[in-house]
């Protein structure tokens, strides 16, 4: 399988065995994997193996960049726990998560399924459900913050053309967070759904044609051949969409810029405040080490599960 | 990946035409409104960007603007340094492009095809680094980046982010597919390994080079978060930090966003374009974006 003992080196012949040459020639089969992979291995120690070992070590810290560090142990850790901003931060990451998650998986299922038809113009259909996913987090929120702009967006105009009220879709605190997650289902539909188109491709037609022949209505062979297939698809988009929620701030940052108020201040986003507005380094490292420490939960846990089942 | 591709549309001759009878036509009708739901913001922000101003806060809404205003375009343009902000983007990409896919290319190629002390480790160290967002190593990644002097440089975007786990991972997955004869055939004609990965492994690998080089692409291109933290000068900003910069300014010239909105986003689309297939083979054979 793999290549360790291969052709000698002094198949190239009539090199003197001396000197740095013949160390070279005697040991090269060992240096050379670790050669091509220093590069990378080199950018990956300095910029994010060392930095987060570095982060748990300025968490536990107040130091404010100016001046020197002060030990205080897990006292950042403790403010957490008093710090009702955080908590909301927390919280809104969760609603967010939660509001987010389920229902771009649901309509990229839908979508795939629809398009896994044989339907004329399928190919163009396909493109533009997945357009969004390329576009830059920045222009969706622009465009987002206008659809939704209270005063003059596109959808309060046509609500009051049919006789409903304006929605305050971005000054209140309710209805902020659920413009964020309609912008976030724009994104994430396309991506869900090429995932699950990519699934629902790979099972074999010849179970459908053969519950066709015993008679299974369309419903019951989406019940029991397509979603009993597609479970490991759906576990990792699972997984996969919950790390995104967790990770979002371009959006967030852009759009609602965490307001009104704190009503949807996401924890990266109250990382990156409390690091680069407020100052405080050693408490924002804090909550980007439970944050951390969060994530890693959810990847053993989808680990552990994928191993079991032997999939994906 | 063979079997995924062939699935991909796009790939050569013309798909069967499905027929429009009974269930079928719903589901049609169902996904073409779907379709046009989800194209409309793109039209909208085409539609704002080319509107006269002053039908922006007229209170109605026409979907079709009375007159194209091509010039809300170089309005909005002169508002800000944009030929510095487009310059820095097209720079931190062309350069992080082959940098990204080289390093990742050559260390994809070792795990996959070398056995040697400490791999899987290392593998799976890096690999568990994928879901770790830039927020959490913000601090000391900002520390590390100012140590180097390259903070409001383009090295301080480029250099932490050229190692991509992502991208690791896609690479090995793509060179376990290669088969192990052809390099042992070269090792045995005296090849040396570095000529053995340019000569035998790089030809064979142009889809996952192509994949790898249109993701680098678009990162770097849509970059946000780090680049805010890194670039703060503003002769240093990137084209997304641009966009936020106008929308603090100028935050109710909408034509003027949504020109410069649209304008950001047409090399994307350009590389959609030509790309697609790309693009949905790397997500689907990974699961990751």
């Amino acid at each position: 399988m793999t290549v360790q003992q291969a052709g000698t080196p002094e198949a190239k012949g009539g090199e003197p065995p001396g000197g740095v040459r013949g160390w070279w020639n005697r040991n090269q089969r060992i240096l050379i994997p670790y050669i091509f992979i220093a590069p990378n291995v080199i950018v990956f120690t300095v910029f994010m193996f060392v930095p987060i070992l570095l982060a748990f070590y300025i968490s536990l810290n107040e130091w404010t960049l100016i001046g020197t560090p002060t030990f205080v142990g897990l006292g950042n850790y403790l403010d957490m726990l008093e710090d009702s901003e955080f908590l909301r931060a927390f919280y809104n990451t969760g609603v967010y998560t939660v509001g987010t998650v389920p229902t771009s998986i649901a309509l990229g299922l839908v979508v795939a399924l629809g398009l896994n038809r044989k339907l004329p113009g399928r190919t163009i259909l396909r493109s533009i459900f997945f357009v969004p996913v390329i576009i830059s987090l920045v222009a969706v929120a622009l465009i987002a913050g206008w659809i939704f702009n209270d005063n003059y967006g596109i959808i309060n105009a046509a609500l009051s053309a049919v006789g409903i009220g304006d929605v305050p879709w971005l000054s209140s605190s309710r209805w902020a967070m659920i413009s964020l997650i309609i912008a976030t289902l724009w994104i994430r539909l396309g991506f869900n759904m090429v995932v699950y188109l990519a699934a629902l491709q790979s099972i074999p037609t010849e179970l459908f044609d053969a519950a066709k022949v015993d008679g299974a209505n369309s419903w019951r062979r989406f019940r029991h051949i397509t979603w009993p297939l597609l479970g490991p698809t759906t576990f990792l988009l699972v997984i996969i969409n919950i790390i995104y929620s967790l990770h979002v701030f371009d959006l967030i940052y852009v759009m609602t810029g965490g307001g009104p108020g704190f009503s949807t201040t996401v924890l990266v986003q109250y990382i990156y405040q409390m690091a680069f507005t407020e100052g405080q380094m050693g408490y924002a490292s804090a909550i980007g080490v439970v944050l951390y420490l969060l994530l890693i939960v959810f990847t053993v846990f989808q680990w552990r599960v994928t191993r079991q089942g032997e999939s994906v | 990946m063979a079997t995924l591709r062939s699935a991909l549309p796009g790939r050569g001759g013309k798909e069967p035409r499905g027929t429009l009878k009974g269930a079928n036509l719903l589901v049609w009708l169902v996904l073409v409104i779907g379709a046009l739901i989800v194209a409309f913001p793109l039209y909208w922000m085409f539609a704002t960007a080319v509107r006269p101003k002053k039908e922006i806060f007229g209170g109605g809404f026409d979907l079709v603007p009375s007159t194209l205003v091509w010039s809300n375009f170089s309005e909005a343009w002169n508002k800000l340094p944009w030929d510095q902000f487009y310059m820095n983007s097209i720079a931190i990409a062309a350069i992080a492009v082959p940098i990204t896919v080289f390093i990742n290319l050559l260390a994809g190629y070792t795990f996959a095809k070398y056995r040697f002390p400490g791999r899987d480790i290392l593998f799976l160290l890096m690999i568990s680094t994928l879901m770790i967002p830039i927020q959490v190593i913000m601090v000391p990644e900002f520390l590390i980046v100012s140590k180097l002097g390259w903070v409001n440089s383009w090295w301080g975007v480029i250099v932490p982010r050229a190692a991509e786990a992502f991208g690791l991972f896609m690479v090995r997955q793509f060179m376990v597919s290669i088969p192990d004869e052809l390099i042992e055939a070269a090792r045995l004609d005296g090849a040396g390994e570095f000529t053995i990965f340019r000569r035998v492994v790089l030809p064979l690998s142009w889809p996952v080079i192509a994949v790898l080089s249109i993701f680098t692409f678009m990162w770097r291109w849509n970059d946000f978060a780090w680049p805010l933290v890194v670039l703060q000068e503003q002769s240093a900003y990137t084209v997304p930090l641009g966009l936020n910069l106008m929308k603090g300014q100028y935050f109710t010239d909408w034509t003027g966003l949504m020109s410069m909105s649209l304008l950001s986003i047409v090399p994307m689309m350009l590389v959609f374009v030509f790309f697609q297939r790309y693009f949905i083979q790397g997500i689907a054979s990974t699961g990751l974006k």
